[in-house]
């Protein structure tokens, strides 16, 4: 059936079957290459898009539950030449490896931090608790993390 | 595709003399023993590593591919450093069959030694930048020892006038070189490039999600696949319904070949569930041996043993030592456990096959590719995309075959991505390996002895040229893994200690010379190699992590016996300069205080803190770390903190101490995850840890641990592997630590909070 989902900022008709998880309109009807399959399950935070301001896990939520909401994926942000602060936090911490975990860490964190700007690092810890990086570029992205967040608390 | 053409026709008719030295000495092909494959460029013409354009760009050709460890970042700056060129003005392209030289895998920390050493890419820049010296020499009379280049122009020193570029001293031409084993790099006290905290170029394309992942790659019709595994090990096709999903929206087709089913479809989602819903009757699986009682079960497998070294009189020196110790540990498989699931895009038709692959051996999916279609390999081209961390054999060259198998059966590309438990349950994992350690002592308590003896199980491995059974879609059609035959050991014939069999701490004497690091002379390193129900292949310091696991943790069960400081104990039986300098930086970075381990003003309640030490020569000469770690254990709940970790780590002449640093940040961290939570499991049919809650990867919420790293720059040495350095330390460093504190010694990985528990419970 005919689903208008809005992403970026700009609205896209698609034919889907209603039940069809979010990410593949994203990253196989829109071709985006922020969102990203890691396990299906919302395990690991790969495929996670901001939807109204909450980071959701774009593979287990079905476009019929995000028709008429923002959605933002992490080329929705910046670019490299214009990138968003939190992605700025990143490029200069050098706070990744294979990069693939890298859309869930920085679209959960923005999403949090927007929300709670004045949390605390115990909190920070808290809300990534259930994204994962296998390359362990921990240090760094907490450093970025960080970085973001005394912008954000300014 | 343009450019592609463009430059296999250059090559075509560059480096028609395809003479002078062979580069198969000092290779990574040379290593795993595997030929160079024919239809690359040849690995000993300049043409195939470099190209100067017209306009004065400079193309690099590696045969080693940016996997996430920043090689590709490090590469460029090879190239700008010793043509004189900025960073920016340097591409690089690497690991496609038809563009670059074969350079064999990317894998076991070889592409530092074989790119920034003499040989490989760096010598291709070294005979370069001297054909542009004496191009330019000819070209302006001035002699080349009075020229010298900068920003891609060569000058003379003493007349600023007389100057050229490369790009016109090249025009658009081939340079039409062999490769010179006598051409002379710069040194690093003359770099500006190398050597320095370049940015990672790909950065902001990740952090924006722009990168092209393999994930990505779209093709013109692009169908999508998604295979149906065995639901348990073993288990062989009876029947397929394909009537159970031709009702499907966007089914085109249900291919069944031998073992192997799996569907396409046009989109993702409809592969998925055309997948789930197909009915697919399968035969009853083997009996699997039982996990609780595993390494047991290893130790009575016939096995094909092989002997690292044997001085010949370990047992008579044990049976007069002051005191004999002995210990075992167990390490159980692991998984390479990638973020993103793998994903391949192949395009198959009649008589050719292009294959997109996060695989780190283009090459051999070139050939082994070819097996599977049918094809010959000259009709297989294979570019590698980059993927999710592998961290070794993770899926990424069983889904190449099942994007090749799929594409074959409907003539038309199609991109596969496994699901997550397809990933887990039937990848290569890492080894699972049980340890015997037995050392004697002197009545100073100084080693006079130690034997190593341990059981291994493995099936299957990289594919390597010719085997693509050895993964489990390549079996699947009908090859078979390599085969496995029981023997007795040989005699040692050179010391080899490639997979850190042999400790530290022995002579390592081997046909009459001393090829180890230590000092203790009776020594015996036996490995019983034995069939495993699961497939194995390189997973993060294959064999290096589990043998270094036992010999550090024992070396500090001795040096407890001894009543010695761990670090002390371990100078006192050391004479290699780099394993003794990492562990002295490490141990002074961490202020470590001299003394015995267990602390002995700890208290039996309550959070107590403690330090452990641990080191490696990697692969014996690939690399050296030195690491202390500092952590808390709560004897109340049985609960750990690791809390700082001081990383010292010698490379050789250090390439990007950005980039080396996180790559001992990140191993040093994935060695923790690995020390505390992973484990393979199973049931009595199939694999159980199939996703995120079954199989434990410490998330980015975890308390880390401040981790400091001491760079150790050898400026005069050859460049070594760096990635594999930290985590193999890592597990036997914290559970020195926790001994430390709390005087419990842990013998099995994962240390779970069970077992620190049962230690806790049982101490004396």
């Amino acid at each position: 059936m005919s689903i208008t989902l809005h992403v970026n900022g700009k609205s896209h008709t698609l034919d889907l079957d209603p039940g069809t998880p979010l990410l593949y309109a994203l990253s196989d009807d829109l071709e985006l290459r922020g969102p990203k399959f890691g396990c299906g399950l919302g395990q690991c935070g790969a495929c996670t898009a901001i939807v109204n301001g909450t980071a959701v896990r774009s593979c287990v939520t079905p476009v019929s539950a995000v028709v008429g909401k923002e959605i933002v994926t992490l080329e929705g942000l910046g670019t490299p030449e214009k990138p968003h602060p939190i992605q700025k936090a990143f490029i200069e911490e050098q706070a990744a490896q294979c990069g693939f975990c890298l859309n869930g860490v920085i679209l959960t964190a923005k999403a949090f931090l927007d929300k709670n700007p004045k949390a605390t690092d115990a909190q920070i810890e808290a809300a990534l608790s259930n994204v994962l990086c296998r390359c362990f570029t921990h240090t760094r992205m907490h450093a970025a993390i960080r970085r973001y967040a005394k912008e954000v608390a300014k | 595709m343009t450019a592609a053409f463009d430059r296999r026709d250059f090559l075509k008719t560059a480096g028609a003399l395809i003479v002078g030295f062979s580069m198969a000495g000092g290779d990574a092909s040379a290593q795993f023993g595997n030929a160079a494959i024919p239809g690359s460029p040849p690995n000993d013409q300049l043409d195939s590593w470099l190209m100067i354009g017209a306009d004065g760009s400079i193309t690099a050709y590696s045969g080693k591919e940016e996997l996430g460890q920043g090689i590709a970042t490090a590469q460029q700056q090879l190239v700008a450093e010793e043509l004189s060129v900025p960073f920016e003005r340097v591409k690089l392209i690497y690991c496609d069959t038809a563009l670059t030289p074969d350079q064999s895998y990317t894998s076991g920390s070889q592409s530092h030694p074989a790119n920034f050493n003499h040989r490989g890419l760096a010598l291709a820049c070294a005979t370069a930048r001297e054909a542009l010296f004496r191009m330019a020499s000819a070209s302006l009379g001035v002699p080349v020892d009075q020229l010298t280049a900068s920003n891609g122009v060569i000058g003379s020193r003493a007349d600023s006038r007389k100057k050229i570029a490369y790009a016109q001293l090249v025009a658009g031409k081939k340079l039409n070189l062999t490769l010179d084993k006598n051409a002379k790099r710069k040194h690093p006290s003359e770099w500006t490039v190398l050597g320095r905290p370049v940015a990672r170029p790909d950065m902001a394309a990740m952090a924006t999600g722009q990168l092209e992942y393999v994930h990505n790659v779209r093709l013109p019709g692009m169908l999508h696949g998604r295979v149906v595994r065995p639901p348990m090990v073993g288990a062989t096709v009876a029947g397929v319904d394909e009537n159970s999903v031709k009702d499907l929206p966007g089914v085109v087709k249900v291919v069944v070949r031998k073992n192997f089913v799996g569907v396409v479809a046009q989109k993702p989602w409809q592969a998925i569930q055309a997948a789930e819903k197909l009915k697919v009757e399968w035969t009853p699986g083997i009996a699997l041996p039982q996990q609780s009682g595993f390494y047991e079960f290893l130790r009575k497998q016939p096995s094909r043993d092989a002997l690292l070294v044997d001085s010949r009189d370990s047992a008579q020196t044990l049976a007069k030592a002051a005191t004999a110790i002995t210990a075992r540990y167990d390490q159980p498989y692991q998984m390479h456990g990638s973020i993103g699931s793998s994903c391949a895009v192949a395009d198959v038709n009649s008589d050719h096959a292009t294959l997109y692959s996060p695989t780190q051996g283009v090459w051999y999916q070139k050939t082994t590719g070819a097996m599977i279609l049918g094809l010959k390999p000259e009709n297989v081209h294979v570019i590698y995309r980059r993927g999710s961390g592998c961290y070794g054999l993770n899926g990424a060259d069983t889904v190449s075959y099942d994007a090749l198998v799929l594409s074959q059966a409907v003539g038309k590309p199609v991109r596969v991505q496994l699901s997550r438990k397809d990933e887990m349950a039937w990848e290569n994992f890492g080894n699972a390996w049980s340890m015997d350690a037995r050392a004697g002592l002197d009545e100073h308590g100084n080693i006079i002895a130690w034997e190593h003896e341990s059981w291994t199980p493995s099936l299957g491995n990289r594919p390597g040229a010719g085997t693509p059974g050895n993964v489990v879609t390549g079996m699947l059609v009908g090859f078979q893994p390599a085969p496995f035959s029981p023997g007795p050991a040989q005699e040692p014939r050179a010391y080899n200690n490639g997979s850190n069999g042999v400790p530290s701490y022995v002579a390592g004497r081997v046909a009459g010379v001393n090829g180890g690091t230590g000092i203790v002379k009776s020594e015996k390193v036996l490995v019983h190699n034995v069939r495993s129900p699961f497939w194995t292949g390189p997973l993060r310091s294959p064999a290096r992590l589990q043998n270094t696991f036992a010999h550090e943790s024992f070396m500090d069960e001795l040096a407890a016996r001894a009543k010695a400081d761990p670090v002390e104990y371990r100078l006192r039986h050391l004479q290699h300069p780099r394993v003794i300098g990492v562990l002295k930086a490490a141990a002074d970075a961490a202020k470590w205080e001299t003394r015995a381990s267990p602390n002995g003003k700890n208290p039996k309640t309550g959070v107590v803190t403690g330090r452990g030490v641990a080191c490696v020569a990697y692969e014996g000469d690939n690399g050296y770390t030195g690491i202390v770690v500092e952590v808390a254990v709560n004897q109340a709940d049985a609960s750990l903190a690791v809390k700082r970790m001081w990383v010292a780590i010698d490379a050789g002449p250090i390439s990007n101490p950005d980039g080396l640093r996180n790559q001992a940040e990140g191993g040093a961290l994935q060695g923790m995850s690995r020390a505390l939570g992973e484990e393979v499991t199973w049931d009595d049919q199939k694999i159980t840890s199939v996703d995120w809650r079954t199989y434990h990867s410490l998330p980015l919420g975890f308390e880390i641990p401040k981790i400091e790293c001491v760079l150790v720059n050898q400026p005069d040495e050859e460049a070594t592997g760096a990635g594999e350095t930290a985590i193999t330390v890592i597990a036997a460093a914290i559970g020195n630590a926790i001994f430390d504190a709390a005087g419990i010694r842990l013998r099995q990985i994962p240390f779970t909070k069970d077992r620190i528990k049962a230690a806790l419970r049982s101490r004396a």
